[in-house]
């Protein structure tokens, strides 16, 4: 019997690299919060993660073979379905849709969240640990 | 790891309104000094922000559609702008440097919208290094994963 990571981590080890990716890009729209015509971005985990299990559920998108000699070809994924543009709340000469309160209050909750991925991972770790010391 | 590009994009940003606040400053310096023609006169500067995008050469992404595709990578500054808006000629024949028709030209600099661009320039600066520290906290903690 041996110990499968996958499956005792579980999700929290996405869900801490979504976290990660997701405070790179509120970093950005703070640092553009002054670049005229800059619209702001956000990831969306609900859209992660149902675009995470179809890929699990049917693979890549991919060309069928109905031939032996056809060669495989893997699709390639034009645009990031995940990556949405934010709705501004009110107008700005600048045409910039970044709100800096918006921006800093998900950037300290997407904070907090990664800390709570992070606590449930570690605690996966130390069950691991306490299973393999048998005390 | 994406959280060590937080670092970079803090970056690009800190040193975008460093900038800024560099053009407020020789506006605000220079707000007084007059000269006796017009194309001699100083104008206002301001610096030009846009986004940074990963490029195409270094990126794992070659698509076309790359702009699209990923958030961008921080703030760069395109150049600095003079200020077109007109000077104001003020009648000071006493002037040493008046002109023959005793006019003496001062800058386009207004010093008030120059104050508020300063706070906000600061606040911004001060934005970006509390992202920084929070990201610095994410890293630190996944750190200590397993102990």
């Amino acid at each position: 019997m041996s110990i499968s990571f996958d499956r005792a981590l579980g999700i929290h080890e996405q869900a801490l690299g979504f976290r990660a990716q997701r405070a790179e890009v509120l970093a950005n729209n703070i640092a553009n919060a002054d670049t005229p015509h800059y619209k702001a971005r956000d990831l969306q985990f609900a859209t992660v993660l149902a675009e995470q299990s179809a890929k699990s559920q049917r693979g890549q998108v991919s060309l069928n073979r109905t031939d032996s000699q056809h060669i495989p070809a893997d699709g390639v994924m034009v645009g990031d379905a995940s990556l949405a543009y934010r709705t501004p709340f009110h107008p700005s000469i600048d045409q910039n849709t970044v709100d800096l309160q918006i921006e800093q209050s998900n950037y300290a909750e997407n904070s907090v969240q990664f800390q709570a991925s992070f606590t449930f991972l570690n605690s996966k770790f130390k069950g691991l640990v306490s299973a393999l010391r048998g005390d | 790891m994406s959280l060590a590009s937080v670092f970079n994009i803090a970056g690009t940003g800190m040193s975008a309104q460093s900038t800024r606040l560099n053009t407020i400053a020789s506006n605000i310096a220079n707000a007084e000094t007059v000269s006796s023609s017009i194309d001699q006169t100083y104008r206002a500067r301001h610096p030009v922000f846009a986004t940074m995008f990963q490029s195409a050469q270094n990126g794992d992404r070659g698509s076309l559609f790359a702009d699209q595709d990923n958030a961008g990578v921080g703030v760069q500054v395109l150049g600095v702008v003079e200020d077109q808006s007109s000077l104001m000629p003020r009648y000071e024949p006493n002037h040493p440097a008046a002109d023959a028709g005793g006019y003496v030209y001062y800058p386009n600099v207004n010093v008030v919208e120059e104050m508020a661009d300063m706070i906000s320039a600061s606040r911004a600066f001060q934005t970006n290094t509390e992202m920084m520290n929070t990201a610095k906290q994410m890293m630190q903690r996944v750190l200590t994963l397993g102990q």
